[in-house]
Formats: structure tokens, sequence, C-alpha cells
């Protein structure tokens, strides 16, 4: 029940922010978040927004994961 | 902002991380997803396929519907039948069967029971409806209680009074350690989830895995999420570290969401909860603190809830413990399926045995 889809804010609407999820909007509650901007990413669940997303983060994590696949690779090699 | 799914779902990088994964040949590996949307993305995406043989992976007790005793779907069904009742639930507690019948059947015969996507919908019923009673059934871990704090919050700022809670939600610390604690426990690393840790932060899950000597990631949901998690406990494993690493840093940080966090402390107060399979658990559940108790389905209602026994044969509290695999089960495939479900496993659109009869 983690279920959480990744939401683009086009307005914010006091305690609201109408989000785009791939084109389909939503009004969802804001609360929770701080210093929300509209074109801030946002993982939506039941109805709110959890967290904003971290674009920098995003992109070192991306990193990661190519990391991971290469060394993995290099140590199944010198075995 | 790039698309949010498309990088994660990058082709060439999924190949090259699957590949990474299936050339393991070290020694065998059980690894535990806890969440049940993990169980779902696992699934879906077709990760088992590109697992070596060394390596399994088994579902944990983190499916909220899997783990709701069917007592809980005996009291909403008593108040479903009421005719001043309205009936809020999130879609998938629909189908789990009661001690006799599910919420379906009751809705079947003429209840007022309607499904929302969030508690936050509630609001508009009770305004639309001032002479009826709406009853929202609040289930969920740590993803979901914050939006359920902030509906009794809004409910009360509103002086919303046809609005009650049937509280039965948990918390993800205390099952993790009682599975760790079952002297059968064999797991050799955990998938944390990702959205509950966004909330609750990633402390706790670092103070378990250095105390338990477990390996761990906190993981995100898209494919490239989950195969990442997996080479993060692979490396782990085959290092001899055991540590909680956050693979999902763009919306888990260390402290979590502290507005959230607050909300829930605000409203919600820990308790013993009864588990599926685990029985009860001290300080795993969540009740409303005494100054929402006015919005205290149970209390409202005086309603009793009545130890109910398993199913026959069901043998869902061993799949929530990943002792056995759903196909272990002499219920599932037989008489026990998605149309006809037997145990909460199977309704839930997150269960293991859901999961694993759907993608068969």
């Amino acid at each position: 029940m983690c279920l959480a889809v990744p939401g683009k804010v086009i307005r914010i609407e006091n305690t609201n922010a109408v989000v785009d999820v791939l084109g389909v909007t939503r009004s969802i509650a804001v609360d929770l978040i701080r210093d929300l901007q509209v074109g801030d990413y946002l993982m939506v669940h039941a109805g709110y927004a959890i967290e904003k997303i971290d674009e920098e983060e995003a992109v070192r994590t991306l990193e990661l994961y190519r990391e991971l696949g290469a060394v993995l690779e290099e140590q199944q090699d010198v075995e | 902002m790039s698309n949010q799914f498309t990088d994660f779902r990058d082709a060439a990088l999924l190949h090259s991380m699957a590949e990474a994964l299936s050339n393991y040949a070290g020694r065998p590996l059980t690894f535990m997803e806890v969440c049940g949307t993990h169980t779902m993305s696992i699934m879906r995406y077709g990760i088992k396929g590109v697992l070596p043989p060394a390596i399994r992976l088994v579902s944990g007790p983190g499916c909220p519907v899997c783990v709701t005793e069917s007592s809980y779907i005996d009291m909403a069904v008593e108040l479903a039948k009421r005719p001043d009742v309205i009936l809020a639930t999130f879609g998938d507690l629909l189908r789990v069967p009661g001690s006799r019948e599910s919420l379906q059947t009751c809705k079947s015969a003429g209840a007022d029971v309607r499904l929302v996507y969030s508690p936050l919908d509630t609001l508009a019923i009770c305004h639309d409806h001032p002479e009826k009673q709406v009853v929202f059934l609040s289930i969920g871990f740590e993803t979901t209680t914050p939006v359920t704090a902030l509906t009794v919050l809004k409910a009360q700022a509103s002086g919303i009074r046809n609005l009650s809670f049937l509280v039965a939600n948990k918390t993800m610390p205390r099952v993790l350690e009682a599975l760790v604690a079952d002297h059968d426990f064999r797991i050799d690393g955990f998938l944390f989830p990702g959205h509950v840790c966004a909330i609750t932060g990633s402390r706790f899950y670092e103070e378990f895995c250095r105390r338990y000597t477990i390996p761990g990631v906190i993981a995100g949901f898209e494919p490239a999420d989950i195969l990442g998690g997996l080479l993060g406990l692979v490396a782990q494993a085959s290092e001899e570290r055991a540590e909680a690493e956050t693979y999902y840093a763009r919306v888990v940080r260390r402290e979590g969401n502290e507005q959230a966090q607050q909300a829930t402390a605000d409203v919600f107060t820990p308790c013993a909860a009864n588990w599926r399979g685990f029985g009860t658990i001290p300080g795993s559940g969540l009740q409303l603190q005494e100054a929402y108790a006015a919005f205290d389905a149970k209390r409202r209602f005086a309603l009793t809830e009545v130890e109910a026994r398993e199913p026959a044969g069901c043998r869902c509290s061993e799949i929530l413990k990943g002792r056995i695999d759903p196909t272990a089960c002499p219920l599932f495939g037989t008489v026990c399926l998605p149309t006809s479900p037997v145990g909460a496993c199977m309704v839930s659109s997150e269960g293991a045995c859901a999961a694993y009869y759907r993608y068969r």
C-alpha cells in the first residue's frame, strides 16, 4: 500500500495543489509539504503529497545504479 | 525535470543491472521485501525472472490488507448493514472475507459502501449527507496514516460531527523486530519500504540493521529501484556488511517528513495490534488520541471485536512471515482463487498470493 505516483505541481490553491500525473490532473493535499513551488514534483499517495522529489538525488541514484551494475560484473569476472 | 518514470525504466540501464544480478554465483541468499507494493512491482516487472538460482525473494508482512484480521471485516460488515451508515473504504478491503461475508457481498445486498481513493474524500460525503453517519475504514502503514490524521484534523476544524474512523493502522518497526526474533528466521537481507521511509526517515532502519547485523536497502518502486536494491543487498552480503543504505534519496531524507510525523503523533498514539499471522504485537498499532476519541467508530457504535479463526487450511500466516511460498499452501490455485479468495493474501492486490497467481 505504498503505491504512489509522481506529479508535477501546476497550480497551488491554499493547502491543495493541482498536479499533473502523465497528463491527468488532480487536486491533492499539500498540508504536509513545506516551501512548495509551481513546477516542483511531488510523490502523491492516497490524495496527499508525501514528499517532494529531489531531482539532484534522482540523478545521483541513477549514477549509483550504473556503478552498481558495473561493480558486480567486475566481481564476477574476478571470481 | 525529466519524466520521473522514464529514467528509472530505461531499457539499457535495466538490462545492465539485470545482467549484473543474474551473474551472481555466490552462496544462496534469501531476501525479503517487506512492502506489499514492492511485492506487486516485483511481479509486474518480472524481477524474479532475472534472478540467478542462488537468489530467492520472499514477501513479508507489509501488506496492510493481508495483515488485517477477519474480525475487523466483521465489525465493518456490522456497520455497513446499519441503514444510517455510509461506509467509506479503500478498494482492496472490499473483497476480504470476514467470518461470514465480505463488504462486497454486503454492498451487493444494498449496503451503502463507497470506495474512496483518499480518506479526505469522506469530508465531502459527510457534507453531502448530514443525516448519515460516515465511517472510514482506516487501515494502512506509515505512508497512509498521515493523510488519515489530516482528515481527522480537517474534520475537527470544520466542525464535522457525522464522521468516525474504524482504526486498524499499523507501523513497521515492531513487526520487523518480531520477524527477526523468530527462531526460524533465515533472511539474508531486507528490501525496506521506500514510501514508509519517506515519512518516517531512515534512522530506525539504520539502527535495526546494525543491531541485528542484517543487510538492508531502502528502495523505491521503479524497476531500476528494485534491481538496484537487490544489487545493493548482494554487495552487502558479499562484503559482509550490514547496514541500511538509502537508494531512494530522491524522496527519503534521513529525518523523513517531519510535518507528516507530527500530524500522525497529534492524532494517533501507539497501541497493541492484532496482525494476521503474528497475533498481538505490542506497540505495533495506532489508535486515536483521547482528544479525538469522538471520531472513534468503535466507541461511537459500541462495537466489540470478536476474535475470528483462520479458515481451515489457509496458510496466510506462514506466507506473511516469508516461511513458505504461496504455492506451498494447499488452497492456492485450487480452492483459493482471485475470484473466490479464502485468505487476505489472495484478495489484496498487493498480497503475495494474488501476485503469484496473476503473474504465474
